[in-house]
């Protein structure tokens, strides 16, 4: 900071040689922050291409306009005051300020342009200094280079913009119509991209949809609904999408763009890049737009540095913790949020401005969840004043910004909120000291959403100093598990939030010991769970029907890394991504723990079901169909029966194929054989044996004396 | 049935052979000292002492009388098998890699590695029957192939010689003449260096194994790929039942890509596939390292495995294995 004032006090005293007004608001200039705390971002290499790119073009050049007219005497003066405003923001390139003269009154023309080492940084110069008031008569207009020629093609006359007319589009849901009801992914193996129909049922594999290399520069993504699948490119991100196969529906332009999300509807689309400044004493430069699926516009952007988006968040990629907006309010898109310091910003997407044009104020706030179904926030600030403050979970209604609930928990480490899907409960877990402050153990917090006064219950598991190791709800409904414990082989508990009684308590239904897990995946439907052991535990998998609290099969696929459910619940894929060198692949499994198929596949990166949008029946309807499951699933076993009696006359058909065609090529060897066996007694010089012919096997005893030895016992009466 | 675990070597096992009538089992190392063994119960018959580096291989003549062994300490040595005495040394400027003794005996080829200024090379010896008239003298000798020559073996009726290597292509020569007759195609052939080749009892037809991770099944004559059978691992040897129409892989990553402590990480197995159907049938675990040989006894009943860790796995099938239907 001390640099800092000797640098104001330097311009001012140069201002004032100058004659200059010296109610200059230099605090309207926001110094970047100085620190990048030595991390260095993995895209430098990118960005170093990125700068040979651009050094050839004025990308780089701004035009600064409104400036003061001097005559030539106070050039310098004047040259130094833009230099030290600038050179703040960025590096000017040597002999990067140039003042165009009068050549007649010998007079500056009141604007001049600056070369910055890059384009980010001429940006940043532009958003930063653009109405920058030198004094009262002098505000700076600032624009880009490149910029002056769009603007110089802008058509003096206004023509009407062309209507085209409506083509319909495809169908975007068409793979929802397969006649086999079958689900798609998406999987990612070396530099090809796959998009695979998953028909464990009929014929035990996969068909392909659509592959195509290159696909991505980085990943793919499906859309919340399953619509569309993004691909991350150099330039910006683009969305595929159609009826039968995959084209590309929409591009987004973003350069360099690291992550995308969309929001649950799958209206807009979030992407994000940060750039390394060129000042390593800076912090990283956030760039986040905000699109709209389907136009393709860009509805809001969001400019920075990375130390205001990351606030909060232990920190994901390059210091942000992502999705940096989170989207709240169902299924509608309706609003989004952002954690700042001391405050929620929370956006809504009818304007794409702040609700009620100001930010939720909530003083150190560290963390918050949006309701999957319900515009109501989940907010969390930690213990302060060394305990004298409790730590504070609050539920927070939007628009109207009125607390629902609110609970304090006392000497509180650490606190994470989990949202049961469909925003009945809320779980919180949080580590809390002992009273001597050095261990911690957990409890959790259940909220029950939905209920009146919104009571909140408090759980401590059966030995209250187990740590807990994973916990996940059932989705839909209304039990959880808890994987819990110190020892390598943990227990596992089901929770329901429900007696059969009472329906207002929670209670333990069971508690499985010493099991090799640490990770837990509901069934999308409910009821089904796979207890999972990654990592450390090798890809250990048993599968677990919570309703009958009865395993259903333990199986293992060797280090195993990722476990995802079909969005049906029918099937799940165990995959091993390339953070291992080997063992790379990919496994289907029934629901009950049946392995379908396998798919070995080198250098496997990715495997992403496609999502399915919620079903439109009304639970009425679907209850109807449990109810006479029996009249369907007839139907389903017999189309079933057909296609297996089908394979396996294919099968048999192969391999009777496969017979004839060695038998002929052992006949054939065999005449040859027969042919070639004169010669061949031949060159053994007449020996007749051809190895061919029997022999006989007699058993040789062989006796062989190892040791002879004589011991003289005496003889005793 | 339980292997029998045959130690007896201090280093890597390097390849593993039966003789004719399937009683004696021959095994080289890097441990310098091949080995014979009771084939039946895997007791230790005899050591052949007189090599000065890693063995790379061996035959065995016909009457079991005679045992050829090649070494890295740039000889190929011929041995009494009963006495285990050396009857002959043949000097080389580069270690042997592969030998094999003809149909009759009279013949052997011997293959060298590049070494220092040498190229690979293919050395057809006369074997003399009385050891005292044996001489250094080459029939002929083939160069020409990149890289390192692993296996090179005799074809039908001594007419034609067949070698695989590093270079990835199966090679046929004319070994009266030296000429080439014969190159496996670059599209269906092995992607990688060819570890391993064994000949089916009556030579009709081959089997070659690689480290692109498949083993594919040729004719001898007319080198048409037959069959080909992917596994996970690179293979590094490969043998076929003389009894069944089974061939077995074995192999295993480098031991220096396993970078986890579990041993299922490197998949050491030796698995069985059906030759006609190319489908896996099982697999034979045991190994603590990759396997480096693989040897069917010629009666079909039993096979033996060598491999990184230093033992050789005799196995003796149960009953059930001659009854296996897919």
């Amino acid at each position: 900071m001390a640099a800092e004032v000797i640098l104001m006090n330097e311009v001012e005293s140069k201002a004032a040689q100058l004659g200059i007004d010296l109610s200059i608001d230099f605090n309207s200039i926001q110094l970047p922050p100085g620190e990048n705390f030595d991390i260095v971002s993995d895209d430098e290499d990118v960005y170093h291409e990125d700068q040979l790119e651009f050094d050839s073009g004025f990308g780089n050049v701004i035009v600064v306009d409104n400036l003061p007219v001097v005559p030539r005497e106070k050039f310098d003066k004047l040259e130094g005051v833009l230099k030290k405003i600038y050179s703040q923001i960025g590096v000017i390139k040597e002999d990067g300020l140039w003042m165009p003269t009068d050549p007649e009154t010998k007079k500056s023309l009141g604007y001049c342009f600056i070369e910055f080492n890059t384009p980010q940084e001429a940006e940043l110069a532009k958003e930063k200094t653009n109405g920058y008031k030198l004094d009262r008569s002098h505000i700076f207009v600032v624009n880009m280079f490149d910029d002056f020629d769009k603007y110089m093609r802008v058509p003096d006359e206004w023509a009407p913009p062309e209507v085209k007319p409506y083509t319909p589009g495809e169908n975007l849901q068409k793979w929802l119509t397969d006649d086999k009801s079958r689900d798609q992914f998406v999987i990612r193996a070396g530099t090809d991209t796959e998009v695979l129909w998953n028909d464990a049922r009929q014929s035990k594999k996969t068909e392909l949809v659509y592959k195509r290399t290159y696909w991505t520069e980085s990943f793919v993504q499906w859309s919340p609904l399953g619509t569309y699948l993004a691909t991350v490119h150099r330039q910006g991100a683009a969305v595929w999408g159609g009826a039968t196969t995959f084209n590309r529906l929409m591009r987004y332009a973003h350069p360099q763009v690291k992550l995308i999300d969309f929001s649950p509807a799958e209206k807009f689309l979030v992407t994000y890049n940060s750039h390394e400044p060129s000042n390593p004493r800076d912090a990283n430069r956030v760039v986040i737009n905000i699109f709209d699926v389907r136009t393709g516009k860009v509805m809001r952007d969001f400019k920075g540095s990375a130390d205001e988006f990351s606030i909060g968040g232990a920190g994901g990629v390059a210091g942000v913790s992502w999705p940096v907006f989170r989207w709240g309010g169902g299924k509608a898109d309706k609003y989004f949020a952002k954690l700042g310091k001391n405050m929620i910003s929370v956006y809504e997407t009818e304007t794409f401005s702040l609700v009620d044009k100001k930010s939720l104020k909530v003083e150190n706030v560290v963390d918050f969840t949006w309701s999957p179904t319900d515009p109501i926030l989940a907010l969390f600030v930690p213990e302060l004043g060394g305990g004298n403050q409790p730590a504070r979970v609050s539920l927070v209604q939007i628009p109207n910004k009125t607390e629902l609930r609110q609970k304090n928990i006392f000497s509180v480490s650490d606190c994470k909120m989990y949202w049961q899907s469909d925003g009945d409960y809320l779980a919180v877990k949080a580590d809390r000291y002992t009273k001597t402050k050095k261990n911690t153990y957990t409890g959790f917090e259940l909220f029950r959403i939905k209920e009146r006064d919104i009571p909140i219950e408090v759980l401590e598991l059966d030995n209250k100093s187990d740590k807990i190791i994973a916990f996940a709800w059932e989705p839909k409904g209304h039990r959880f598990a808890v994987i819990h414990g110190d020892n390598p082989r943990p227990d596992i508990s089901f929770y329901s939030m429900r007696t059969a009684h009472n329906t207002g308590r929670v209670s333990k239904l069971s508690t499985l010991k010493g099991k090799q897990a640490n990770a837990l995946f509901w069934s999308p439907g409910g009821r089904f769970i796979v207890l999972a052991g990654l990592k450390g535990f090798n890809g250990q998998l048993e599968f677990f029907n919570v309703d009958e609290l009865e395993t259903m099969a333990i199986a293992e696929h060797f280090m195993a890394t990722d476990i995802v459910w079909d969005p049906t619940g029918r099937y799940v894929a165990t995959a091993v991504t390339s953070v291992h060198e080997m063992e790379n692949g990919f496994n289907i499994w029934s629901f009950n723990g049946k392995l379908l198929y396998r798919i070995p596949k080198d250098h496997f990166f990715q495997f992403l079901w496609r999502p399915r949008p919620p079903s439109f029946l009304s639970p009425e309807k679907e209850e109807e169909i449990a109810k006479n499951l029996k009249k369907y699933s007839k139907k389903y076993e017999a189309e079933d029966q057909d296609v297996s009696m089908l394979l396996s006359e294919q099968d048999r058909e192969k391999r009777r194929m496969l017979k004839e065609e060695w038998e002929k090529w052992v006949s054939g060897w065999k005449r040859t054989h027969e042919e070639e066996k004169q010669d061949r007694q031949k060159l053994r010089d007449g020996e007749a044996s051809d190895g061919e012919e029997e022999y006989e096997a007699k058993e040789v005893e062989v006796e062989e004396l190892l040791d002879v030895s004589e011991q003289v016992l005496p003889f005793e009466d | 049935m339980r292997p029998i675990l045959m130690k007896g070597h201090e280093r890597p096992l390097t390849f593993l052979k039966y003789n004719r009538d399937g009683d004696l089992l021959f095994s080289c190392a890097k441990d310098h000292t091949p080995t014979v063994w009771f084939a039946d119960n895997g007791e230790r018959l005899g050591t052949y002492r007189g090599h000065n580096g890693a063995v790379w291989t061996c035959d065995v003549s016909r009457d079991s009388m005679r045992l050829l062994t090649g070494s890295a300490d740039q000889t190929v040595k011929l041995w009494n098998v009963q006495t285990g005495t050396q009857l002959y040394t043949f000097n080389f400027g580069s270690p042997a890699r592969s030998v094999e003794f003809a149909v009759g005996d009279k013949l052997a080829i011997i293959t060298t590695d590049p070494f220092m200024e040498l190229t690979s090379a293919i050395h057809v010896k006369r074997i003399a029957k009385d050891p005292t008239e044996q001489t250094e003298e080459s029939v002929l000798v083939i160069k020409g192939p990149q890289g390192r020559i692993n296996r090179a073996v005799w074809g039908p009726l001594n007419s034609t010689i067949i070698s695989a290597g590093e270079d990835t292509v199966i090679r046929i020569w004319d070994s009266e003449t030296g000429k080439l007759l014969r190159e496996s195609d670059k599209e269906s052939g092995h992607k990688k260096t060819i570890t391993s080749l064994a000949k089916a009892a009556d030579g009709s037809h081959f089997l070659t194994g690689s480290l692109d991770k498949s083993a594919k099944l040729w004719d001898t004559r007319t080198l048409t790929l037959i069959k080909t059978y992917g596994t996970e691992r690179p293979v590094n040897a490969v043998t076929m039942s003389p009894l069944l129409d089974h061939v077995v892989l074995g192999g295993g990553q480098d031991a220096s890509a396993v970078t986890t402590t579990d041993h299922r990480a490197g998949k050491f197995e030796a698995k069985f596939y059906d030759k006609i159907l190319q489908e896996e049938i099982g697999g034979v675990k045991g190994h603590f390292g990759p396997i480096n040989a693989l040897a069917f006894n010629p009666d079909g009943k039993s096979f033996s495995s060598g491999g990184e860790d230093g033992y050789v796995r005799l196995h003796h099938f149960d009953p059930d294995y001659f009854n296996i239907k897919i």
